[in-house]
């Protein structure tokens, strides 16, 4: 059956038919109309497909909706600066707005923010929009911005982003309206930055973050921490084409079965971040599917280049060879992955060199590369934990595959608890788990630059520095492409760390649940999907 | 009478000072040794060494570990419970409804299992041997033997996901009504008294078995005494100490130990809360659920052994 329309079938006749639905008219109601009409069973059928089509997607007001998180605790917080996983993104993307927002597939929109201009990536100017209250009634001004950025450079605040923040030397209100953010050096990436979550705009002056009164399309009704926390319709928000939904109860429910059974029952309308395993039970069941976003965050293993047997020439090339990436993806992540090349930019980033091939499984050539590194026979220790996701089962394949060529992998699994401090970074094998993060720069300066924090295979390349220092400046992005492409080829060459996979998040929703699109910033449309969905009956 | 439950009463005051005391000191040991501290736990992986100087200042965790015991300390004798380190709030605030919440969920189990208990550890023992009696100890050993999540599990499976009778989660506010109590309460109920009530069913059977064949109830039943007086008026009284006893550790358990059932329900009780706590370092919250426990629990023994010496003419 085609689903074009019958020849002479104009918009208006859609519109008829829809409203038809809509008051309540049966099928059957609709293809006798039709056939008095004149329009035959088969094509009338047609035009009532399309029409349900059209009208899934046209945002419907109402309903509670309700959502599972995995982690909640006594930490959980609305204070944006301390915002640490997706429950506090999830909560503080509701009740407060953010400059700028990253959209699907990677295009930035304005929020707060009307326009953000600059000429030399170094001064940004900052119009905020007009006509925007806090909950509380307070209008916003440019003392809430001036205020809610430099926050992040007190030490006394505790701020996840100080290190991202601190490179605004100067942050001004030139007029109620305009702000003024100056970089110690030029940054084209910050309209990105802003759109990060903890970059969300407070009220001049606020100490207790618990009331949460943000700009967002939600008030806060109850937050307790550790149990849940109600938000209820904001009337005054400034967007109108949102929110759809009367109130947004978020909690958690940390244990993944239980969380998907309170999907199939019907208790809430979404389980964030489900295990790929529970893909199929899911979508099993009528009136419930999965969706999958792939934002970029993996599990990696690092072999540090400054320790034995890192030092050994041929020893962390042999290891990228003897790590079966196919494998990895197909059975450790069940398909739910995008294989990865060893260096931390996804094919989800505009940025992506797509040029760069993975390395293909050989152990015969691992094998070669082992004895030329003196390692072949001797029994190497590798870290690894449940902290960082999936990693006990990569090393299992690891250790497998390492048998096969007389190489003895030993893998110690080690508590999640204080395995970032004691663990990671420290052991001279170990496995990391980094987050998705929006720009090229960000991902570069956080973990490969020669002064990063986070550098987990202790990478030192003066020529990398520069390049980084270069494009981040740039404003031409024909020519940023360039050189990360270039950047992305010396990590996945001379870096310590061996990214197999890019992980999926996959979130299990109700077929009620509706508007829900793919975003850069993970999961469930970045954690921002409450303004955004809808529900229907 | 009365002077064997007074000197019992006083003499358990005493005690209880000194051991939640003891307690206290040993949660703060414990506490100490594990790796890292509220803020490195918050900062996870982004805990830089000058980040977490900032937060340790921040939550004013700069000050030597012990002196913050010796002011929690001091601070309760004022009856504050302190403030939680992880975000800042008093304790008793994050503690107060979520201890209410865990001593619903106990109440309502108690009601329904002890009285389930009883009578089927009763008949049991009365009826020792038949069919009944082995239908009983199968199933009970039974469900001792299997875990709490697989029952709760399995329970959510049935009765939520397929016969969509139950919700999968009990949300403790939406509670308006008995209908509404009932629904919300029904799963982590039955899975609760499966688990603590097994225990006390063998408890109760195997009490009066013991009883049921002492020489007094022989006598009694020579006498020709009826056969429930001879259970519930000979029998039981002397029973009772044992019995109480056993209910007293099955339901202390009820407050602090139905962490996994508290997880896979989503019910806001005290256990989770404390396993949040430890899970932050976050020690006055830590300490003050430890102390809660401690004293729950030495309330049922205490209560359990007032119970027996009322019940029990010899002691009395």
């Amino acid at each position: 059956m085609s689903h074009e329309p019958p020849v002479n079938w104009t918009a208006a006749d859609d519109r008829r038919v829809e409203d038809a639905i809509r008051r309540g008219a049966t099928r059957r109601d609709l293809l006798r109309m039709l056939m008095a009409g004149g329009v035959s069973l088969a094509v009338g059928g047609s035009v009532l497909t399309r029409a349900g089509r059209a009208m899934a997607d046209t945002p419907v007001s109402g309903g509670a909706l309700k959502v599972a998180g995995i982690t909640g605790s006594n930490a959980d917080t609305l204070d944006p600066a301390k915002a640490a996983n997706s429950t506090d993104y999830t909560r503080i993307c509701a009740f407060y707005n953010r400059l700028t927002f990253l959209a699907k597939g990677g295009t930035l929109q304005m929020e707060l923010a009307d326009s953000i201009d600059t000429t030399d990536a170094k001064v940004w100017t900052v119009k905020l929009k007009k006509g925007v209250t806090f909950h509380d009634g307070k209008p916003l001004t440019s003392a809430d911005v001036v205020f809610s950025l430099n926050r992040h450079l007190d030490p006394n605040v505790g701020s996840k982003v100080a290190k991202i923040a601190k490179q605004m030397t100067e942050v001004k209100a030139i007029d109620p309206l305009t702000v003024q953010i100056t970089l110690a050096g030029a940054n084209a990436d910050l309209p990105t930055i802003l759109a990060m979550h903890q970059f969300m705009i407070v009220a001049d002056g606020t100490t207790d973050f618990s009331k949460g009164n943000g700009t967002g399309a939600f008030t806060v009704e109850t937050f307790q921490p550790g149990v849940r926390s109600v938000g209820l319709k904001n009337k005054n928000y400034f967007k109108s084409t949102g929110p759809h939904v009367d109130s947004f109860e978020f909690f958690a429910i940390s244990d993944e079965t239980a969380r998907v059974n309170a999907l199939l029952s019907g208790d809430i309308q979404m389980a964030s971040a489900i295990d790929p395993r529970s893909v199929k039970l899911v979508n099993s069941q009528p009136g419930f599917q999965v969706s999958t976003t792939s934002a970029g965050g993996y599990t990696n293993l690092n072999i540090r280049l400054d320790t034995d047997p890192g030092t050994r020439a041929g020893f962390i090339e042999g290891m990228k060879y003897l790590v079966n990436r196919e494998q990895i993806q197909k059975a450790v992540l069940r398909g739910m992955a995008d294989i990865g090349n060893d260096q931390p930019i996804s094919p989800a980033n505009p940025f992506y060199n797509a040029g760069l091939k993975a390395k293909t499984f050989d152990p015969d050539r691992a094998k070669s590369l082992f004895k030329k590194a003196g390692v072949l026979g001797t029994s190497i220790p590798i870290i690894a934990s449940d902290a960082a996701d999936n990693s006990v089962d990569m090393a299992v394949v690891l250790q497998q595959a390492g048998a096969d060529i007389g190489m003895t992998f030993d893998v110690q699994r080690v508590p999640s608890d204080g395995y970032w401090d004691k663990y990671w970074l420290v052991a001279p094998i170990s496995f990391g788990n980094i987050n998705p993060r929006p720009t090229p720069d960000l991902l570069f300066s956080l973990l490969y630059a020669s002064d990063a924090p986070w550098n987990e295979s202790k990478y030192k390349d003066p020529k990398f520095d520069k390049m980084l220092i270069e494009a981040r400046g740039l404003l031409d992005q024909a020519k940023r492409k360039e050189i990360y492409g270039e950047m992305q080829v010396m990590v996945s060459e001379n870096a310590g760390t061996i990214i197999p996979a890019y992980m999926t998040n996959i979130d299990a929703l109700s077929g009620k649940l509706h508007g829900l699109e793919p975003n850069p910033l993970g999961g469930m449309m970045g954690y921002a999907f409450a303004e955004y969905v809808w529900l229907t009956a | 009478m009365t002077s064997s439950v007074f000197s019992l009463v006083a003499g358990r005051l005493t005690a209880t000072a000194v051991t939640l005391l003891i307690v206290s000191l040993a949660v703060f040991v414990a506490t100490s040794l594990l790796p890292g501290d509220t803020a490195t736990i918050l900062l996870g992986q982004a805990a830089t060494p000058d980040a977490v100087e900032g937060l340790r200042k921040a939550m004013h965790l700069d000050e030597p570990a012990a002196l913050r015991y010796v002011f929690w300390i001091a601070g309760l004798f004022h009856g504050d419970l302190g403030t939680s380190y992880a975000n800042n709030m008093p304790v008793a605030q994050l503690i107060g409804a979520r201890l209410v919440n865990s001593m619903k969920l106990a109440g309502v189990t108690t009601l329904f299992s002890v009285p389930l208990a009883l009578v089927l550890g009763i008949t049991a023992a009365i009826f020792r041997g038949t069919l009944y009696d082995r239908v009983v100890t199968f199933l009970t050993i039974g469900l001792i033997s299997v875990p709490e999540f697989v029952v709760a599990t399995t329970a959510v499976l049935i009765f939520s996901v397929y016969l969509h009778w139950l919700p999968a989660l009990a949300f403790a506010n939406e509670i308006h009504s008995v209908v509404q109590l009932l629904r919300v309460f029904a799963m982590p109920v039955i899975t609760l008294t499966f688990v603590v009530a097994a225990q006390m069913i063998r408890m109760t059977r195997a009490a009066m078995i013991e009883m049921l064949g002492t020489h007094y109830v022989e006598m009694a039943l020579l006498k020709g005494a009826s056969r429930s007086r001879i259970v519930l008026r000979h029998a039981l009284p002397n029973a009772l100490g044992p019995i109480v006893n056993a209910m007293a550790l099955s339901l202390s358990y009820l407050l602090g130990g139905v962490i996994i059932v508290e997880t896979i329900f989503n019910y806001p009780g005290i256990a989770k809360l404390m396993v949040d706590g430890v899970a932050t370092r976050d020690l006055p919250l830590v300490q003050s659920c430890a102390m809660i426990f401690c004293i729950g629990f030495l309330i049922l023994t205490t209560l359990a052994d007032i119970v027996a010496i009322l019940a029990n003419p010899r002691l009395r």
